[in-house]
């Protein structure tokens, strides 16, 4: 299989209501810190992919149409991919096919939302006939697994504040972070406002304007780059219905299965002692024990332990989300980009002040829908 | 700056189709549900089991549904246990193809079953597409897609293409009756219908085994042009002409398919993409019609009646994207 390799990414700075900048300026704000990252110009891009959840979000009907000059895609094939929450995955993924098919030589993946340009709860809520309810909310709809994986695993209630206090100190090193709270603590966290039984207000995951982009790059285009790269060693998307027998909200066999597939073709037997860093889509803090588990960095009932353990922080054994994670910026089309992004930032050793000291593998981790699609690839310093 | 083509000899008869199966004018209740008769057939076309699909894509809108994360309830319709490698694009399952031609091409499936859906008649589809256009200077304007295309109508009428009578003879009708929006008139406007459709992929040394003589795809491009209705050529299109360029078609295919919602675009895209003969448009069923345009022109080739066809989709106001998809024997 043809080798490809991130050249370079870019993001902005996420916020609640960006209204400085449009759509167009939010994007071009990433994507001219991506080509500048990856020292590439316009006319080498040969084509564009973009990629973001719902349109009623910003309430714009297929928005790449009206964004195509701005995002540098006129003239050249432009994709739009849309596969819930796992979107920004998959537009890396999408975009690393089309260089690995041959297609091109740079390729550039786009995610991005704008919330404040619409209602996001208003996009969920409308009910049309002979549709079955999608149960807006994601905290209400997400609480019950948390709670179902408290009673299987035995989990200690004050795993998630951890994790909350762990990804919010990690997004205070983050310039580009949405949520920057140094002086978190378990207890604060356990003293905010319980919103959906487990999860606490500050164990949740902001509504965030924002935007990410990626330079991907043939093997040719790779070995030209005067910087280093992010190779490519291995992408995975599964999906699963929302709704079936059998259907394990807590550990989704598509989740596990991509995990699988992806360490797989990438060579990786041991995944926690093989990764150095992971960049899990986390929108409520106990996503990361669950995460931990489903994604087979530890066995059932075991994330917990490693969370407790302090072995997911910065300088620990396997960090998770160095930059503060979803739990601190999400913009929801963008969030699964700023994930595989940031593990191509680490292996390419530049993820300043969150950097992983050493960091040579990495997996980036989306997810979306009801626990049903996932997206993951694995990036190296080496191919 | 125009991308570099396909590689031919990479892109050469590497990837074929082996399926078809469409509804183009099918009732439904949320669009869905006629998936599964469609897929059904696709993959008894293409004789291939459920299971065997390694790879799934497919395009619909939400803005078309009129609710968020429409397509997730389309894998209920595929049957997604255990979990299947998919993809999704908000665009015409055309560029699902090309998502999932790419995949093959890149080593990663030998199969794909790509489906497209949409119900076109729940709203007012000429209102809703005009949340197509620019949110901040021109939607705010609600400019119905009509009206956007008789610009374009008007252009090409002005510069002496065609006529209004070439333009009604592509519905097989006279140019006569009153205009729906100057200068076009009912019978230049597809008719809005509900549709699915679905398609299977292989990879050579798949489709030998699967059909004797599936429709070889030789050449797969597509591009887009900047939307402001100022800034481009409306009458010369250049996002098709560089897709057909890019797809390799040189010389005119013995038939073609082409996605024209309105009659002046049918004639706009013959001067585009050359054939002995073209396929009549019927119903203009959303999101599977340009799929459903490529399905028709690989029908031609894999029933034997041509040896070369072309498919075409397009997308956005005033064919702003275009994908020409050229097969052979």
């Amino acid at each position: 299989m043809r080798r490809a390799a991130v050249l370079g990414t870019g993001q902005t700075e996420h916020r609640t209501r960006r209204t400085d900048v449009s759509m167009a300026g939010l994007c071009r704000e990433a994507i001219d810190r991506a080509l500048a990252d990856a020292e590439t110009s316009w006319d080498q891009i040969d084509a564009v992919v973009l990629g973001k959840a719902p349109d009623l979000f910003e309430g714009v009907m297929m928005p790449e149409l009206f964004l195509a000059d701005a995002i540098g895609a006129a003239g050249k094939p432009l994709l739009r991919v849309h596969t819930a929450g796992s979107v920004g995955g998959a537009t890396a993924i999408v975009a690393t096919s089309l260089i690995r098919a041959g297609a091109h030589r740079r390729v550039l993946a786009v995610a991005f939302e704008k919330q404040s340009e619409s209602n996001a709860m208003w996009a969920l809520s409308i009910q049309p006939p002979f549709s079955a309810p999608i149960t807006a909310g994601a905290g209400g709809y997400f609480a019950p697994h948390i709670r179902s994986y408290i009673r299987k695993s035995g989990a200690p209630d004050h795993i998630g504040a951890l994790v909350a206090v762990k990804d919010r100190r990690n997004g205070a090193r983050n310039p580009y972070a949405h949520l920057r709270q140094p002086d978190i603590t378990v207890e604060s966290v356990r003293r905010s406002p319980m919103l959906w039984d487990p999860i606490r207000y500050d164990e949740t995951c902001p509504s965030s304007d924002g935007a990410c982009a990626v330079v991907i790059g043939d093997q040719a285009a790779a070995e030209a780059s005067s910087r280093e790269v992010a190779w490519i060693r291995a992408t995975a998307m599964r999906t699963e219905p929302t709704f079936y027998a059998g259907k394990d909200h807590v550990n989704p066999r598509a989740g596990a299965t991509a995990a699988r597939a992806v360490f797989k073709a990438a060579g990786i037997e041991d995944p926690l002692a093989e990764i150095d860093v992971a960049e899990l889509y986390v929108p409520f803090s106990w996503f990361e024990p669950m995460w931990l588990e489903n994604v087979g960095f530890v066995g059932p009932g075991q994330g917990w332990k490693l969370v407790e353990s302090g072995e997911t922080r910065l300088g620990g054994a396997l960090p998770v989300n160095p930059s503060g994670g979803v739990l601190c910026s999400n913009p929801i089309g963008a969030s699964g980009l700023l994930r595989f992004a940031e593990a191509a930032m680490q292996v390419m050793g530049r993820a300043g002040e969150h950097q992983v000291a050493g960091a040579a593998t990495a997996l980036g981790h989306a997810y979306g829908g009801g626990s049903q699609f996932f997206s993951m690839w694995v990036v190296g310093r080496q191919p | 700056m125009s991308p570099p083509p396909l590689r031919s000899g990479v892109a050469m008869s590497e990837v074929a189709v082996v399926g078809f199966a469409g509804a183009d004018r099918s009732l439904t209740t949320s669009g869905v549900e006629t998936l599964v008769p469609v897929i059904t057939a696709a993959l008894a076309d293409a004789g291939l089991a459920r299971r065997d699909v390694d790879f799934w894509c497919s395009g619909s809108s939400d803005y078309l549904a009129g609710r968020a994360f429409s397509f997730v309830s389309a894998v209920d319709a595929i049957g997604a246990v255990p979990p299947i490698s998919e993809s999704h694009v908000e665009m015409d399952a055309a560029w699902a193809l090309y998502e999932a031609y790419l995949k093959i091409l890149a080593g990663e499936a030998e199969t794909a079953l790509v489906y497209g859906f949409g119900k076109g008649t729940a709203g007012d589809l000429f209102r809703v597409l005009s949340l197509q256009l620019d949110p901040y200077t021109v939607a705010p304007l609600w400019p119905d897609a009509v009206s956007v295309a008789a610009l374009q109508a008007r252009l090409a009428l002005d510069a002496g293409l065609f006529t209004e009578d070439d333009m009604a003879g592509v519905a097989g009708r006279r140019a006569d009756g009153p205009y729906v929006s100057c200068p076009l008139r009912e019978h230049d406007v597809a008719e809005v219908a509900d549709g699915a459709a679905a398609m299977v992929l292989a990879s050579r040394d798949r489709a030998r085994g699967l059909r004797e003589r599936p429709a070889w795809i030789s050449g797969f491009a597509h591009s887009v042009d900047p939307q402001g209705l100022g800034e481009r050529d409306l009458t010369t299109v250049p996002s098709a002409v560089a897709a057909a360029r890019d797809a390799g078609l040189t010389a005119p295919v013995d038939v073609a398919a082409l996605h024209a919602p309105f009659t002046h675009q049918e004639l706009l895209l013959r001067r585009v993409v050359r054939a002995g003969a073209y396929l009549p448009f019927g119903a203009n069923a959303m999101f599977s019609a340009g799929l459903s345009r490529i399905g028709a022109a690989a029908v031609e080739v894999m029933s034997g009646r041509a040896r070369t066809a072309a498919g075409h989709a397009t997308s956005g106001p005033a064919l702003q994207q275009n994908l020409v998809c050229a097969m052979e024997a």
